[in-house]
């Protein structure tokens, strides 16, 4: 345990100088005193330090107000007010937990892991920032062991070793995001500006999260504020030649001594057509805009927070990937390049997605003296999705799907850390949630109105065993309750075999129509283990299990009808029950001078896990459809993510980060769907500070073939051509390798402002490429070059 | 207590948000607007005679039921006939007509016909305001050959007409989306 104290005390003069000035100083924490704390004297050039009962005396000061600043390295800087009236005595209390000082903040940025003993990775402010213009799912993609899943461009949704959607927990600002996630065509609906940091835990071992994370844990986290009087801001800019958008991001905090504190921040991204290396890419433009406001008081001992965030976007999809049969897909497949190319356009014409997502968080926290800290939060989201299809008639601009999800959360949690070598935090989460699909839209609601009830109880405790091992250990119990009233259509009731299993739960015969009401309950423990262990100064590692389980989304559980851009039927199970995954991982982290290497290594076995898969066709007015099914099977993924880090001299730096997964269906004996490819960068970087502040790098990306995937082709009559075709919606694209460019330089404007200029050219050799996880790749080529330009102000 | 009165305001406003949007009654049935459950060919002999039907008929749209596809009886060699279709949305009581929507946006919409073993000829009887043609009325007329083979009916949303062949009723360069393939066994006697 480093220790470390200094006061500083400056003495107005007066007329008694024969005054003492002497105390103690105690650990915040467990009230024990603190040793060899130095105490100076600023006025006087006195200087002394505690001594091994955390005492301290100060002799000869004359009365009056003295000021002590108590600053602690790495530590929060304490200042008080005395007033020296002969012998004063006075306990100082001093914080050493480190990470606790997340709270509040003096000087510098200090961000801190979550987890001691996981697989964590943190991205800080820097990254953050240069992809202020992108999404969450293309900034979280420099992690290794991260990729994304992508319906074009701008829908992104992160994946964590294999495993996205339902299988990840995003928690902003405290509030763990509802926005539907169950849909891959629905991305995260964050505005990366509002974050200061962002961690991934990889693996269920955040069970503080939740219990359901088989996949991870993103955590993004507002920048912290100081306690000082200030007023800061920052505005970012940039414009991009692919889809001839740019992007405006602003913010504003105004901070106080006392702990009060107010902030602002607004974004506003806006882009056209993108363009493949060879075409444009007709309907991909994006037009996002955001805001949130935040204020509340903070110090060490008590605090608040209030925060409202409020998010829209609408995107554009490739109008080529509207199609409404078959024989539509087979020709988009054949066709090397989509159906649609138009000139450049700004505008967002549909198939179009309007998501706005709104977020209103209230919290409190207490810390008590040798106990710990208490904190109580309430976080209300509405979440609204509008779909709009290509449409005729009255009904062209009406959306297709309209859905507004509503949550509210109670969550409150206590930390007793009154022992820097055991801590505990206890917590009980209760949530409510409600579906609502607007029947106007005058199609078949694709998720019915539903209402949901959650009851989460976890205890997490954390031992240092000495200097050299970690242990963790958590238990976590969750109730679920969803509660829908969905339409079934007759036909569809009998051909699942509903009527005689869920017979009873039909509360209404419309005739060609049924309208049920399922209810169904879900007990799910959780547990986690953690060990990390310092091998020696070079050497660690790290060793977890996490046992979770995760219920059926609504997805899974109800979807009932036609996919348009996928071409398929795609139904639901009421039968599904909840999947389990125990997940086994190591981590190796060697860490000498100019080299850094860390290999995280997992194996994942999943018990009824849930997925899609062909099970026949169906023929429709439209023609033949294939019909995929979800269903579960027992599954396991394994993999390594490497990253390495070499600094060659002060400025030459190599970076390598790999990834290779591997996904197994145990039960089918076949390739899961949908797994990441093995995917190395390369990096090679320059840097130089006197150059003002310049940093460049060359990246390359390499991502080979997927070659282990199930082969879900099927041959279809099309009555056009009168020949069966075989319909190849399995086989991935080929290899690619793209080059990046990225620098920037920094400019001091004055004593407070600063102007960073970046300039990065992304796939700067123009290559054409399809990947495996874009699920437009049937229809067109990913993106071509981009030329970025980038004004950042600091002030 | 400026704190708390913060806190309760809040917590009383979710609350009050929460009553409004919570409702115990059940949902509204949603009847499907843009399906099109029936598409119906009349050939009228041009001359006279008995007309013939194709129907094809999918009560459950995307539903698991197949289309019931009817046809009422043979065509004759050498006999031009006049065509009708007509679409219905049969899930909607009554049967609301999807003609007219079509008709509205003909420049968005496009039949296709094919047939096999040369069975016999089509051509457009109606056109768009751009004089490309729609499709709705149309002829076939058979050839001297006799047989069975499939008439095929394509309709296409928003097909790119001034792509080459596709005014003369080529469905090969149309792109779009497909809105109806029926497929009918017919035969020429």
């Amino acid at each position: 345990m480093l220790i470390m104290a200094c006061c500083f005390i400056s003495i107005a003069h007066s007329h008694n100088c024969n005054s003492k000035f002497y105390g103690e100083v105690h650990d915040f924490h467990d009230g024990l005193p603190i040793i060899g704390a130095a105490i100076y004297i600023e006025t006087l050039d006195k200087y002394t330090t505690t001594d091994i009962n955390g005492k301290f005396s100060v002799e000869n000061l004359c009365d009056g107000k003295i000021i002590v600043s108590v600053s602690h390295l790495a530590c929060e800087t304490k200042r008080l007010e005395i007033q020296i009236s002969g012998d004063t005595f006075y306990i100082i209390n001093l914080e050493h937990h480190i990470e606790e000082l997340n709270e509040v903040k003096v000087e510098g940025n200090r961000i801190a892991k979550l987890t001691k003993t996981s697989q964590e990775t943190l991205l800080k402010t820097d990254v953050i920032e240069r992809f202020s213009s992108f999404s969450l799912g293309d900034a979280l993609k420099q992690i290794s062991g991260v990729s994304s899943i992508n319906t074009g461009n701008s829908i992104v949704k992160p994946v964590i070793n294999g495993l996205h959607s339902s299988r990840i927990i995003v928690m902003t600002n405290g509030v763990r995001l509802q926005d539907q996630e169950w849909g891959i065509e629905h991305a995260p609906n964050i505005d990366l500006n509002t974050a200061g940091s962002i961690n991934v835990i990889k693996g269920a071992d955040a069970l503080a999260y939740g219990g359901d994370a088989i996949g991870g844990v993103i955590v993004l986290r507002p920048s912290s504020v100081s306690l000082k009087d200030s007023l800061y801001g920052k505005t970012i800019t940039s414009g991009h030649t692919n889809g001839k958008g740019f992007s405006l991001n602003s913010s504003l905090t105004k901070t106080y001594k006392k702990g009060w504190y107010m902030g602002i921040q607004a974004t506003m991204k806006r882009f056209g057509d993108f363009e493949a290396s060879n075409y444009n890419l007709t309907n991909t433009g994006l037009n996002s805009k955001g805001f949130s406001i935040k204020s509340g008081y903070k110090t060490f001992e008590q605090g608040f927070n209030l925060y409202y965030s409020y998010l829209n976007n609408d995107i554009a999809i490739l109008k080529s990937s509207h199609i409404g049969s078959i024989e539509d897909l087979v020709n988009a497949i054949n066709s090397q390049q989509p159906l649609v190319i138009e000139n450049f356009s700004h505008k967002i014409n549909a198939p179009r997605q309007d998501v706005t997502h709104q977020i209103i968080k209230a919290d409190f926290y207490k810390r008590f003296k040798k106990f710990g800290r208490l904190q109580v939060q309430y976080d209300f989201q509405n979440n609204k999705r509008n779909e709009y299809d290509i449409r005729v008639g009255n009904d062209r601009d009406k959306p297709a799907i309209d859905l507004t999800l509503k949550t509210h959360t109670f969550r409150t949690s206590i930390k007793a850390d009154s022992k820097s070598n055991r801590t505990y935090k206890f917590g009980l989460n209760l949530g409510y949630q409600n579906n609502f699909a607007n029947p106007d839209t005058g199609v078949r609601r694709l998720i019915p109105d539903y209402d949901k009830y959650d009851t989460g109880i976890f205890a997490i405790s954390n031992f240092r065993l000495n200097d050299k091992t970690n242990l963790n250990f958590g238990i976590r119990y969750d109730f679920s309750r969803i509660d829908a009233k969905k339409f079934y259509q007759t036909s569809r009731w009998e051909e699942r075999g509903y009527d005689e299993d869920f017979g009873n739960i039909v509360i209404d015969d419309l005739g060609t129509q049924l309208l049920t009401n399922p209810v169904f309950d879900y007990h799910n423990v959780s547990t986690s283990v953690g060990i990390a262990y310092n091998i020696d100064e070079n050497n660690s590692l790290l060793f977890n299990y996490g046992l979770s389980n995760r219920t059926p989304n609504p997805s899974e559980l109800f979807s009932d009808g036609l996919h348009h851009s996928a071409a398929r039927i795609e139904l639901g199970d009421l039968r599904l029950k909840q999947e389990t995954s125990s997940r086994v991982s190591g981590t190796y982290s060697y860490n000498r001078n100019s080299l850094s290497i860390n290999l995280e290594a997992f194996y994942n076995h999943i018990n009824d896990y849930i997925f899609i898969e062909p099970t026949g066709t169906e023929l429709t007015i439209r023609g033949a459809f294939p019909v995929w099914n979800y269903n579960q099977t027992n599954a396991m993924l394994l993999g390594l993510d490497v990253n390495a880090n070499y600094e060659l001299n002060e400025h030459w730096l190599f970076n390598n980060k790999s990834s290779f997964i591997k996904g197994r269906d145990l039960t089918n004996k076949q390739a899961l769907i949908d797994m990441p490819s093995f995917k190395t960068v390369n990096t090679l970087g320059y840097s130089n500070k006197k150059w003002l502040q310049l940093n460049t790098e060359l990246q390359s990306e390499l991502v080979l073939r997927q070659n282990d995937f199930p082969n879900n082709n099927f041959e279809v009559f099309i009555p056009t051509t009168e020949e069966m075709v075989l319909v190849d919606v399995s086989t991935p694209p080929k290899n690619y390798h793209l080059l990046h460019f990225k620098s920037d330089i920094t400019l001091k404007m004055s004593q407070k402002t600063d102007l960073n200029i970046g300039l990065n050219i992304t796939n700067i050799l123009n290559t054409s490429y399809r990947e495996y996880l874009n699920r437009l790749r049937y229809f067109a080529d990913d993106l071509g070059r981009n030329i970025m330009l980038q004004l950042k102000f600091n002030y | 207590m400026k704190i708390l009165k913060k806190i309760s305001i809040l917590l009383i406003s979710t609350l009050v948000f929460n009553a409004c949007s919570n409702d115990d009654d059940n949902p509204a049935p949603v009847n499907e607007e843009e399906v099109i459950t029936t598409l119906t060919a009349t050939l009228t002999p041009n001359g006279g005679g008995t007309a013939i039907t194709l129907q094809t008929r999918d009560l459950d749209g995307d539903g698991p039921n197949a289309p019931v596809i009817t046809v009422s009886g043979p065509l004759a060699t050498n006999t031009t006939y006049n065509v009708n279709l007509e679409l219905l949305n049969e899930t909607e009581s009554p049967a609301e007509s999807i003609n007219e929507e079509i008709e509205e946006e003909d420049d968005e919409h496009q039949f296709f016909y094919q047939i096999t073993n040369n069975l016999a000829t089509f051509s457009y009887l109606d056109f768009d305001g751009d004089s490309n043609p729609l499709g709705l009325e149309f002829t076939v007329t058979t050839t001297n050959t006799t047989g069975t083979g499939n008439l095929t009916i394509t309709l296409r949303h928003e097909p790119n007409k001034n792509a080459s062949g596709v005014s003369d009723g080529d469905i090969t360069n149309a792109g779009g989306e497909t809105d109806i393939q029926a497929v009918f066994s017919i035969t020429v006697e």
